[in-house]
């Protein structure tokens, strides 16, 4: 096995033991990345020379715990990906965008100072300003399946999941407004978390929809996810969202079990629409954790199949608003050939902004605007609020709820570029944990025509015990931790 | 026709915090350009805001001290537009929910009492400063921007549309500016812009309770040009009505030197701000016990110093609310007390001699020469019958000229009263010796006789004779002389 | 219902984009659809049901007002694509159209 098969556990006990060095992890996951990334196309910044000082500076640390000084904590000198919505402070951060292709923020995101000691070895290709489900609305060109190079990594942190099922990186970070980690996790089959909102802290991650976004980890199995959400997690005073609650052992659940767990399934996920594979895949696992002693309840969720529109709403209006920063005058793009500032503005914003952004830009101004407020946005908030209404009344007969992550698996490029509509219906299932801000996680649970399948679960608000327990259980089931994309060898 | 005149006002006045309202920077006035700066205040990508718990807390000090309504739950909202000193393109404000509303003020002009109801008071950011190539902010070819000013904390005090009279306005403002920096919570400098008022101003025929198309004014730097400005424009919809026109809803700019409001562009092209709550930020829920712990740090407000002034004074009720209203004439009248003024007649100074002369060089009080020693002192000299009234005033017009002790003027300029009597008699003996036609009518009988010597007494000593003491001298010297025939 | 050209154009202002002609046209056509697709969120009853604005249910949260050093001035500029010594500049401002 080489070091760049290696999940984070693994990594972290070789590093404690002395088997391998950060350094030696490093070279291992650089010469995986020179081999592949040529095909994936996952980066948009590799930073080779700092990556090679902090991995020495860990080795620093890892030998002089061995020989009896303070034990580092368990992600020092582990390799690394951030998404490139995440500020690094010195590196670009570009968000997938014209826009930023020149910004260098002169600040680090929390999350990339909880993780210091760790060896970021770049910044991953994205959607365009986090928006889209394929990573084909980066500006920098998309991101290819490891499993399948004809088909999409999934998005919009596509570049972020390809890395790691790609053997890039044993952890990488992405963000989630919809469904942008979980999806781009089931869609290459790897573990993709969504903590609650206010979990970890949204400071320095660019903003797409700030009552939705949360920052969280992808990796290749169920413990390792929970050993860097650990590490990311806790309240943070710069994020005034953040919540205080004490971060759950969630290492510890991972080793649970399901024994007396209810597990509900929501009868509306199941409905039209859904691969019949994909279904089966999703129904074998949840058979599986019934064997394991969970107790399977039918749920319903009414109101779930309107999340998708309230989304749409709520989080085209506030990217307006976050989005309207980017005017070109103290960083980022500027057409330099305006005489005046409202064309400058314009002219700005319309060379360094995407189809995509651009659409939803139109489309929150729009919901936000004088006498469509309350027809649409309003409602939109409402709707929002019978959601979580009605998983309050499900969480009261189960404990978690399971269904799939997607309703297909990957989809091949240019296949639902056309439509923007199609192109949303892929966020379909994951978009309602979002909008009532409780945690959910992507679980691979086997394969459809070669393609990964991700099983979804999600538990009450700050409830992340439940649902490691649970996702633990599902890959205990499927067998199919640590597994590397299949079609990038 | 007669009009009426309709005038709500806007005032928005910068907190004194330590720090920003969403970020730690600081907040000191004149620092060098983008030197109090951070990513928060540059709106930078991913960069969250962090409410400061003392911007709150001073905003709902203000709307207390207002007697407005301050409880229960209140919110952020983001206010949209662009603008190049806007950095996040949204103001974090608050749209429906303010911190304190249903408020009031009471003023006094021309001796009468007046209720003037403040509709809301808000916590908001400040945003930067542009800084214009040329001579203005359009025909300048390009504007520098400095942010060190974006993100101080704002409160925005709004009326209701009570006031009826430019003079109402003014009071208004000048019990507000008092108000607020009795409690402390802004320096209220309208020359540096910590504080700044604009003006909604309508006409409507006397007697009329519909409101007629209202005008905003800007750049309305000193409370005098809000006189002005307010006067200025309820003339030009008087005379606009008057010609048979309408008077179009619209924002003008206030013209210092031209003493005139220009037309900056029509209110019908209203803005679309989209507001909604701000998801960067929590809710606030404001109780009872917050409220109550803000109140107690509430000081002396302006109308419990009038009645103290009345009562330990004995001002009258007038002449207290003139000076009680205003932060800076309360300020100079307690200082010149310290420093041994009595009341009543540091009073009648200030609200006479003193305020005729600031307003004759357009100078603000706190900056006059004539401070409240020099008054004192002044005030001392004259209880003590050292200088006459005359001479106080003479005096004065000199220290408030040139500054510098009265006392020492008086000296330099020899003028002190002559009331050492051996001094006084003597000139009242050559008085009489040289005017002996008058001294005989006086000893015959004649007593108005004496007015005349009087006067020539109080010539000879070029008036620094006390004229009580000279008319006593001289009738002793000539009764003598009477009983000495 | 239905987002026509001027209503494009009417948006795009107020979100500083501009758009040809054609452009008005495909944004036109994508927003009806989408408006489209999420009118059916009137079938959702929602009397009575309070807006939910935050994912999550935290009030009062504050900092204590103390200054913190921020960046340097060369930071601060650092990513400005035009400056003029130790300010940001911008082209003419033709109008006060967006100040209130």
């Amino acid at each position: 096995m080489e070091l760049y098969e290696f999940g984070v556990g693994q990594l972290a006990e070789a590093f404690e033991k002395g088997i391998a060095s950060p350094s030696e992890a490093l070279s291992s996951v650089l010469e995986r990345i020179a081999g592949l990334e040529g095909e994936v196309r996952a980066f948009l910044l590799t930073d080779e020379e700092g990556a090679r000082k902090a991995a020495a500076k860990a080795d620093g640390l890892w030998l002089a715990a061995r020989k009896g000084g303070t034990k580092p904590s368990a992600l020092t000198g582990m390799p690394f990906v951030l998404k490139d919505n995440i500020c690094t402070k010195g590196t670009r951060t570009s968000c997938g965008s014209r826009m930023l292709e020149n910004f260098v923020p002169p600040y680090d995101a929390t999350v990339a100072v909880k993780l210091a000691g760790s060896v970021l070895l770049g910044k991953s290709n994205m959607d365009e300003f986090a928006m889209g489900s394929s990573t084909e609305n980066s500006a920098f060109g998309p991101t290819k399946n490891p499993w399948d190079t004809r088909a999409v990594p999934g998005g919009s942190s596509g570049g972020s999941a390809a890395c790691v099922s790609a053997g890039f990186a044993p952890f990488a970070l992405g963000s989630d407004t919809g469904g942008s980690i979980r999806q781009p996790a089931s869609l290459c089959g790897v573990v993709g978390l969504k903590p609650t909102y206010g979990r970890v802290s949204r400071y320095g991650l660019v903003a797409f929809g700030s009552s939705l976004d949360q920052i969280g980890p992808f990796a290749r199995s169920v413990e390792d996810a929970a050993m860097v959400f650990e590490a990311i997690a806790g309240h943070d005073p710069k994020d005034s969202t953040s919540s205080p609650r004490p971060v759950p052992d969630v290492r510890k659940a991972c080793s649970k079990g399901v024994k007396g767990m209810r597990i509900g399934l929501p009868k509306e996920y199941f409905a039209n629409g859904l691969d019949p594979e994909v279904r089966d895949l999703v129904m074998k696992a949840v058979l599986r954790l019934k064997d394991e002693g969970a107790e399977i309840v039918e749920v319903s969720l009414p109101s779930s199949m309107y999340g998708l529109a309230a989304y749409y709403l709520a989080a085209t209006a506030e990217a307006s608003s976050n989005l309207a920063r980017f005017d070109g005058i103290r960083y980022g793009l500027r057409d330099l050939g305006a005489k005046d500032v409202v064309s400058a503005m314009k002219r700005t914003r319309s060379q360094g902004f995407g189809d995509e952004v651009k659409r939803r830009i139109m489309l929150g101004t729009y919901v936000l605007s004088a006498g469509y407020y309350e027809a649409y946005y309003n409602k939109a908030l409402k709707v929002r609020r019978v959601l979580k209404d009605e998983f309050d009344e499900a969480f009261a007969k189960c404990d978690a709820i399971a269904g799939p992550t997607t309703p297909e698996v990957a989809f091949r490029f240019g296949e639902r570029t056309e439509h923007p509509l199609s192109m949303y219906m892929s966020d379909i299932y994951t978009i309602t944990a979002n909008l009532i801000g409780i945690p959910a996680i992507s679980v691979p649970c086997g394969l459809s025509k070669g393609l990964p399948v991700g099983l979804q679960l999600a538990a009450r608000a700050f409830d992340e015990e439940t649902l490691f327990a649970a996702a633990a259980e599902v890959e205990r089931g499927s067998g199919f931790a640590g597994r590397i994309g299949g079609g990038a060898r | 026709m007669s009009w009426e005149t309709v005038i709500g006002i806007e005032v928005h006045v910068e907190l004194s915090t330590e720090s920003k309202v969403f970020c730690g920077c600081k907040t000191r006035f004149g620092a060098r350009p983008n030197t109090q700066v951070c990513p928060v205040c540059l709106g930078m990508p991913g960069v969250l805001p962090v409410l400061n718990r003392k911007a709150v807390e001073y905003c709902m000090k203000a709307a207390l001290a207002l007697n407005c309504e301050v409880s229960g739950r209140t919110k952020f909202d983001r206010k949209n537009y662009f603008y190049p000193d806007l950095p996040k393109a949204y103001q974090i404000s608050q749209y429906d929910m303010p911190i304190g509303k249903n408020g009031w003020m009471d003023v006094e002009v021309d001796g009468k009492a007046k209720r003037i109801g403040i509709r809301r008071v808000h916590l908001e950011e400040e945003t930067g400063k542009l800084v214009h190539a040329g001579d203005d902010i359009t025909s300048a070819e390009s504007s520098m921007i400095d942010f060190n000013r974006c993100g101080i904390p704002l409160i925005e005090i709004v009326s209701e549309a009570d006031m009826r009279s430019a003079d109402e306005a003014r009071a208004y403002l000048v019990k507000l500016r008092s108000i607020l920096l009795a409690i402390g919570v802004s320096d209220c400098k309208m020359e540096e812009g910590s504080m700044r008022c604009e003006a909604n101003v309508s006409i409507r025929p006397e007697g009329s309770t519909e409101f007629g198309a209202l005008t905003e004014m800007k750049n309305i730097a000193s409370f005098k040009a809000v006189y002005k400005a307010i006067e200025f424009e309820s003339k030009r919809q008087a005379k606009v009505l008057e010609s048979g026109g309408r008077v179009r809803r619209e924002t003008r700019h206030w013209d210092d030197l031209k003493s005139e409001t220009v037309f900056m562009r029509s209110k019908e092209q209203a803005h679309d701000y989209r507001y909604f709550p701000e998801p960067d930020l929590v809710p606030l829920e404001i109780d009872r016990a917050w409220t109550d712990r803000v109140k107690d740090t509430i000081p002396e407000l302006p109308d419990q110093r009038k009645a103290r002034y009345v009562a330990d004074y004995g001002l009258g009720q007038r002449e207290s609310s003139l000076i009680s209203d205003d932060m800076d004439l309360s300020t100079y009248f307690e200082k010149g007390i310290e420093a041994g003024a009595e009341a009543k007649a540091l009073a009648n100074w200030m609200t006479g001699e003193l305020a005729a002369a600031l307003n004759a060089s357009g100078t603000e009080i706190s900056s006059s020469k004539a401070g409240p020693a020099e008054m004192a002192e002044l005030l001392g000299m004259v209880a003590k019958n050292e200088i006459s009234g005359k001479t106080a005033k003479e005096v004065f017009a000199e220290v408030f000229a040139k500054g510098g002790s009265p006392r020492k003027m008086v000296e330099a300029m020899g003028l002190g009263q002559i009331s050492g009597e051996e001094e006084l008699r003597k000139a009242a003996v050559a008085v009489i010796d040289a005017n002996p036609g008058p001294s005989a009518d006086y000893i015959a009988g004649k007593e108005n006789a004496i007015m005349f010597l009087v006067g020539q007494l109080m010539k000879a000593t070029k008036g620094r004779a006390n004229p009580k003491m000279a008319n006593q001298l001289l009738k002793q010297e000539l009764d003598g002389r009477k009983k000495n025939l | 219902m239905g987002i026509g050209r001027d209503e494009v154009m009417r948006i795009a202002e107020l979100a500083r984009l501009e758009f040809g002609e054609e452009d008005a046209a495909k944004y036109a056509k994508e927003l009806d659809l989408i408006l489209g697709y999420v009118a059916k969120l009137e079938e959702v009853g929602t009397e009575g049901k309070e807006a939910l604005t935050h994912a999550q249910e935290l009030v009062n949260v504050m900092r204590d007002d103390v200054p913190v050093e921020g960046l340097s001035q060369e930071q601060a500029l650092m990513n400005a694509p035009a400056r003029k010594g130790e300010f940001f500049l911008v082209p003419r401002i033709m109008d006060n159209s967006d100040e209130d």
